[in-house]
């Protein structure tokens, strides 16, 4: 009879770029289930932005996620503008939708680096590194930060970008194709990464429907669900499609990054094309009452915004249920019945973003 | 403000939510809101990215039984309004029992919403804390 | 098997993709959000941008000497203050405070 063993992966592993632990239940070298443990990096943000005024909260939420932190500002500004009815002009919302793309190219830009290094890549996981700064180049001359954007404000964007600067994106973009062109094949033709990326994890469409996920994880088992399809911001005026791919498994979670990535040069491109020229915010004196529910497409996925406000310049309750939440679940179904070698590619291949998490 | 919402109670809680899920509705999410004297629980589903809610009022002190039987995805969250609120989670499939997110040195129930007390002590909490 | 041996032999051709730092330090963009600096001889001490800070970096105080402290451990560098400002006394320094 087959003796089962607990192993601990985590929280601190050579692949994980940040603290989750999963309590490996192993039968030999299989896997037969996960338990995760979180809790190593739990700020209580949601507690603090209670304690804070609401125009405080917009840079105080943009450090929920180091990844993809102007998405989450923009999330919680759509959600406080609907709540006051404000409308952003119409190149506040151009430039939001280009700065939400260059964070999705750099987060996926990341996501795939790890990845390569996950299975022992690191040529790759440097070249894609080397051309995710170019991007990050990008988004400090036109915001003048790198990260944390804090551009988005409520009624629209604090920060104007000039024409030449606008240019220079377009620039970048044209070296950062030209250097994805020639780094995706790697990543998606060699044989070696294909050994270990194909038929790896497999999320069943069912099972994928059933556990909630969401973004890439979601996509790549063939649920074609983008809230960019929703048309927030400016997405409705442009051509956005979800990627999808059918095979569920790490290989196809990673083409539809590759995928995505493209598809966002598309996006800035047409963008930068169509931006109209006008103010950047609206000015507002009411102070939030109600309660929203505001959403928007991450990287990672789907990030739901549940606010409450009464009236004062404080919320009464500010909830986030970040895309890794949402993919806990499903990850622990790729981990049964996988080899234990596999099991750091399979919880990387969901581009976890534990911070974002725990909050 | 919220559209679809539809108040249920803790007795129908299991029956409405199992006859989600064969609609073709995916569960997004739970949310936990301190009203002063009850908790209100929303139950976010979405189909055709199109929200659909349930608002459960939940008196405080009272347990809120899991519906992680039915959806193994509100298992994480369910443990979540467990820590910080500390509504007693009845029937999960998996239960940490307090320390999800929290550890045993960590303020307990941050989140509930106590007029003058910002947060509870860790280890000794406020008498003004005291769930009804 | 060997997709990437062109990019070798490319990279081992090309230039260094990194710089020597902190021999070599990269100008920094204009309007790159550096460090927060004052211009004193401006400044009311209205203690706006201490109630506004959303990180609690700023102290003001009037009474006894008028002082304006600023904690560079604290501040986020959102820059929320020079845009609240009344006088307009604050800006963004693009130098990073470690390039000194």
């Amino acid at each position: 009879m087959a003796k089962n063993t607990i192993i601990p992966f985590g929280p601190q592993h050579p692949v994980l770029p940040e603290p989750i632990q999963l309590r490996l239940v192993l039968d030999e070298e299989r896997v037969v289930s996960a338990i995760p443990v979180v809790g190593y990096v739990h700020r209580g943000l949601e507690k603090l932005a209670e304690q804070k005024d609401f125009l405080q909260d917009t840079y105080l939420i943009e450090r929920i996620c180091g990844i993809c932190s102007f998405i989450h500002s923009l999330t919680y500004s759509m959600g406080i503008e609907s709540m006051m009815g404000l409308t952003p002009p119409p190149r506040a919302q151009y430039l939001r939708v280009i700065w939400s793309e260059l964070h999705r190219m750099h987060s996926h830009l990341l996501a795939t680096g790890l990845l390569a290094d996950s299975f022992g890549f690191e040529n790759l996981f440097m070249q894609l590194w080397r051309t995710r700064e170019h991007i990050m180049d990008a988004m400090e001359a036109t915001t003048g930060a790198r990260v944390l954007l804090g551009t988005c404000c409520i009624g629209g964007v604090r920060k104007d970008v000039s024409e030449e600067l606008l240019k220079s994106v377009l620039q970048t973009l044209v070296t950062v194709e030209k250097e994805l062109d020639e780094h995706m094949p790697v990543l998606l033709n060699d044989y070696s990464v294909k050994q270990r990326l194909c038929g790896v994890g497999i999320l069943d469409k069912q099972v994928a429907y059933e556990r909630g996920a969401v973004g890439p994880t979601a996509r790549a088992s063939g649920i074609a669900m983008d809230l960019r399809t929703q048309g927030y911001a400016a997405y409705g005026e442009l051509d956005v499609e979800p990627m999808v791919e059918t095979d569920g498994d790490c290989y196809a979670r990673t083409k539809v990054r590759v995928r995505e990535l493209y598809q966002s040069l598309n996006i800035i491109r047409q963008a930068i094309g169509k931006i109209p020229s006008g103010s950047i915010n609206v000015p507002f004196k009411t102070k939030p009452d109600g309660e929203v529910i505001s959403r928007a497409e991450q990287p990672r996925g789907e990030v739901l915004y549940y606010l409450k406000g009464n009236g004062t310049d404080m919320l009464e309750r500010l909830r986030v249920r970040t895309p890794t939440f949402a993919n806990i679940p499903p990850v622990l179904a790729m981990l049964a019945g996988c080899e234990l070698a596999d099991v750091g590619v399979i919880v990387i291949s969901i581009d976890p973003c534990i911070s974002c998490t725990e909050r | 403000m919220i559209n679809n919402v539809e108040n249920i109670t803790v007795d129908n809680l299991l029956d409405k939510v199992a006859s989600k899920m064969p609609l073709g509705f995916r569960f997004v999410t739970m949310t936990c809101v301190d009203c002063g004297e009850h908790f209100d629980i929303l139950y976010h589903f979405d189909k055709n990215y199109e929200l659909s809610n349930f608002r459960l009022s939940l008196k405080k002190g009272e347990s809120l039984p899991s519906i992680s039987g039915l959806i193994f995805a509100a298992l994480v969250v369910e443990n979540e309004i467990q820590d910080l609120f500390g509504v007693k989670v009845t029937g999960l499939v998996l239960d940490y029992e307090g320390r999800f997110l929290l550890t045993e040195t960590a303020p307990e129930r941050p989140l509930c919403r106590v007029p003058g007390v910002m947060m509870v002590e860790a280890g000794k909490p406020a008498e003004a804390a005291e769930v009804k | 098997m060997f997709t990437i041996i062109g990019n070798v032999f490319k990279n081992l051709r090309s230039k260094y993709a990194t710089r020597l730092y902190p021999y070599e330090v990269r100008t920094p963009f204009a309007g790159a959000r550096g460090k927060l600096e004052i211009d004193p001889d401006i400044c009311i001490y209205c203690g706006i941008c201490a109630k506004r800070c959303p990180a609690n970096a700023i102290a003001v105080t009037r009474k006894p000497d008028k002082t304006w402290t600023l904690d560079p451990y604290r501040c986020i560098v959102c820059s929320y203050c020079v845009e609240v400002c009344p006088k307009k006394c604050l800006h963004m320094n693009p130098k990073h405070r470690s390039q000194e």
